[in-house]
């Protein structure tokens, strides 16, 4: 599918989605509650088919964190984007799609390790790289004198 | 017999009666020892990929001795550590190096083991210098070292083997 008529098809799908062309792919922006339903639709509906996701990442804006899922269709040959805002930075809880697409596993835990993320019904939550006590680094407000040498 | 310490104690001997053996037997073990430095297989990043060159055919470091790299320290007699090194993997480290046998040598290969490198600023989790774990007897700067420089590198550690002195210590009267 094209990227005006995807667009035209997640509107009418999504009715609360905030679909736009972003700067490669479009860009789906998904409210919190319906985040799960709606990935579920994203991978369902025969025209869509979105079986593959091939990124999973977090980052790091003043007053939220975002979770952006990069998906594509194997049999359709279209890639979006897709983005979930946490309501909050001091307890940022975002639904699971490990149920959804299993490759979200581990690229969820490694979202945790480093930005504090928590991903209900995840199969396994655990840090994958620091120890169990370390800090998130990967957010903007990070401080650590111990082990850093800031310039 | 007083014996006059020189200037240059302790690369110029001065010699008692018998002891051109020891030196000579001295001069032979590290000989042998400086020509066939084992290493331990410890690549933790890019200085790796620079290390199997040096080992591949063009620029060939068993002709130096290092014939084989081994996997386990406990067959090992030096550790080239070629990359950087985490605060996850420093215990690691610290734990092969206890396990090598002496005597046993360390060359940090590469700026990351040096001094931490590009990764000595606003890094969390880079360590700053492979000899805040263990001691290190050549550094081999570089990013990463050229194969002539490692090479040049290996050449220093096998100089300062042969000046070792087990057998035929010097001994210091008053």
């Amino acid at each position: 599918m094209t990227n005006d008529s995807l667009i035209q098809t997640l509107s009418t799908l999504l009715p609360d989605a905030q679909v736009k062309m972003g700067t490669q792919y479009v860009e789906a922006i998904l409210p919190l509650e319906k985040h799960h339903e709606f990935m579920l639709k994203l991978k369902n509906t025969p025209e869509l088919a979105f079986d593959y996701m091939f990124c999973l990442t977090g980052a790091d804006f003043a007053d939220y964190l975002m979770v952006i899922y990069h998906l594509e269709s194997t049999t359709h040959n279209h890639i979006m984007v897709a983005k979930v805002k946490t309501a909050d930075r001091v307890n940022p809880v975002v639904d699971s799609v490990a149920d959804i697409w299993p490759t979200a596993d581990p690229n969820e835990n490694e979202a945790f390790d480093l930005l504090g993320i928590k991903f209900n019904n995840h199969p396994e939550p655990r840090r994958l790289f620091l120890d169990d006590d370390w800090g998130f680094p990967l957010r903007k407000d990070y401080q650590d004198d111990v082990h850093i040498v800031s310039r | 017999m007083k014996e006059k310490i020189g200037p240059d104690y302790p690369v110029i001997e001065s010699h008692e009666g018998g002891s051109i053996l020891l030196t000579k037997l001295d001069d032979l073990i590290n000989w042998a020892r400086s020509n066939s430095l084992w290493p331990l297989t410890f690549g933790t990043r890019c200085c790796a990929i620079e290390f199997m060159a040096v080992g591949a055919s063009r620029h060939d470091f068993s002709r130096f001795g290092m014939e084989v790299a081994r996997a386990t320290p406990r067959q090992a007699d030096m550790i080239v550590i070629s990359g950087s090194i985490n605060y996850k993997m420093a215990p690691v480290l610290k734990r092969l190096y206890d396990q090598m046998a002496d005597p046993k040598y360390v060359m940090a290969m590469g700026a990351c083991a040096i001094s931490g490198g590009p990764f000595y600023y606003n890094s969390y989790s880079i360590v700053k210098g492979a000899d805040h774990v263990i001691p290190v007897d050549v550094y081999i700067p570089g990013c990463p070292p050229r194969p002539e420089a490692f090479l040049y590198g290996l050449m220093q550690l096998q100089k300062k083997i042969r000046h070792e002195r087990y057998f035929s210590k010097k001994k210091v009267t008053k």
